[in-house]
């Protein structure tokens, strides 16, 4: 019985998809559960953070942590599993790069909640109250709301992460190997991403085959624009297609189901700035050399270029986010 | 800290046939250029990455001048037109990103030691206008 594996699921900013991926694993869950002891999982499991808190230091073997740091509550947490834990896996694209709750750090802080409680059309707030950290309940007592951080965060930006599962949410064939290469007990380099490949999705992709030798655009389409040739490369088709810079591993699932690849599985090994990545390949396969032509096209038809090329990279970009200051310049 | 005098740090990337000869020939002519420039050769601006723009601004640079040949003067053909295209979509980009201002795009041939001079001088006031950018500082803060 002790001999169990000791696992913890953990979720911060997140959907809840990673969650499903984890119950999409099916049968082999039963499998699974010959192997795991599952000492803490909120979403399923009934134990609480003060029980996690009771536990010796590192005697959880694996934590798997999905969604990004959007809370001080979260990197609380987060540090906490980490001091309990062996081993840290991010899991799923959020945990790995910020994910799509990582897009609101295109906005500032105070911009996101007067927006929430304030301005947003189906809100009616006439006093104009705001979500406040510290609330005294009576005279003698009051409770504290996390706060909401500056920018979102990956979990390595927090603390330290041994392994990562790509993937929005990872599929569970990824989750499958991973599990197997963690549990196996053969562990490869820190910092690796399990379950997937190190090379380019295309590398992997059917529609490969009947991608001419060299692709040129006149224009970018989007895919509700045209009607998708199911069987050719969606790019030799005008359709943007992330497939060259996003890692392998998911078995093009996306662009099976009639829908081109918008980069959830996250940049390859050395890759600083995925979103840079897709800014350089874009860019190159524009086939104008006049510039009042490429910045019409550029202009016209890349709409909302940060949303498209980070989606899920925002906040493990060099840059983070819409540029803020310092909040000490801003009250001088 | 000290109000002391503000002096941008500028980060060029000059490609090796036109524009690092341009830079060069100012020297040798005893233009004037200011000092805030650290320049790097690349052997085309083709080869420089939106990454490497990127991660200039990230270690520390308060912006980023890119130069290359004229169109159709570039060594490799079409190496420029790569760059101009990649500059647009990165720009549109960063525009989003409010930093677009801090990042140009001009053309300096080997013979336009003068013009380099020019380009120098007005971006580095263009920068000091805009104030220090300090990346790093600012996405670590709370």
């Amino acid at each position: 019985m002790s001999e169990k594996v000791k696992v913890a699921l953990y979720w911060c900013a997140s959907c809840g998809g990673c969650e499903e991926a984890v119950v999409d694993l099916g049968e082999d869950l039963i499998r699974l559960s010959n192997m795991i002891d599952i000492v803490f999982w909120p979403v399923a499991v009934d134990f609480k953070r003060s029980d996690v808190e009771e536990m010796p230091d590192g005697s959880i073997d694996i934590s798997f942590i999905n969604g990004g740091i959007r809370l001080t509550e979260h990197e609380e947490m987060v540090k906490l599993l980490r001091r309990k834990s062996k081993l840290v896996v991010a899991f799923g694209s959020c945990a790995q790069t910020g994910g799509v709750p990582g897009l609101a750090n295109l906005l500032s802080r105070d911009e996101i909640l007067r927006y929430i409680y304030v301005e947003a059309p189906t809100v009616v707030n006439f006093e104009g109250s705001m979500p406040k950290e510290e609330v005294a309940v009576t005279s003698r007592h009051k409770i504290e709301l996390p706060r909401l951080l500056k920018y979102v965060k990956a979990l390595d930006q927090v603390i330290d992460v041994d392994y990562y599962i790509p993937g929005c949410a990872p599929t569970p064939e990824v989750v499958r190997r991973s599990l197997e290469i963690l549990l196996g007990g053969k562990l490869p380099p820190k910092g690796s991403v399990l379950g997937a490949s190190n090379k380019s999705l295309c590398d992997e992709c059917d529609l490969n085959k009947t991608k001419p030798e060299k692709i040129l655009l006149k224009d970018v389409k989007r895919v509700h624009e045209v009607k998708l040739d199911l069987s050719k490369c969606y790019l030799a088709q005008g359709v943007i297609c992330l497939g060259p810079v996003t890692r392998g591993g998911c078995g093009t699932l996306c662009i099976k189901g009639g829908m081109p690849c918008t980069g959830c599985s996250g940049p390859l090994d050395n890759v600083k700035d995925f979103g840079a990545r897709a800014i350089s390949y874009l860019a190159s396969i524009l086939d104008y050399e006049d510039e009042v032509q490429a910045r019409k096209v550029i202009e016209e038809y890349i709409v909302d270029p940060v949303g498209w090329l980070y989606r899920y990279s925002l906040p493990k970009s060099l840059v983070r986010g819409k540029y803020q200051g310092l909040e000490s310049d801003k009250h001088e | 800290m000290g109000e002391e005098e503000f002096e941008p740090r500028i980060v060029v990337f000059a490609c090796n046939w036109c524009s690092y000869a341009g830079i060069d020939l100012a020297g040798t002519s005893r233009i004037r250029y200011p000092y805030n420039v650290k320049i790097i050769k690349t052997m085309c601006s083709g080869r420089v990455h939106p990454e490497m723009v990127l991660k200039a601004l990230e270690g520390g640079a308060d912006g980023v001048l890119i130069t290359g040949c004229h169109p159709a003067d570039c060594h490799y053909i079409s190496g420029n037109y790569k760059t101009m295209r990649r500059y647009l979509l990165l720009k549109k980009v960063l525009r989003e990103l409010g930093l677009s201002e801090r990042v140009k795009l001009e053309w300096i041939s080997a013979s336009e030691g003068d013009r380099w001079a020019r380009v120098a001088s007005e971006f580095v006031e263009h920068i000091r206008k805009l104030g220090p950018l300090r990346l790093k500082e600012v996405v670590e803060s709370e």
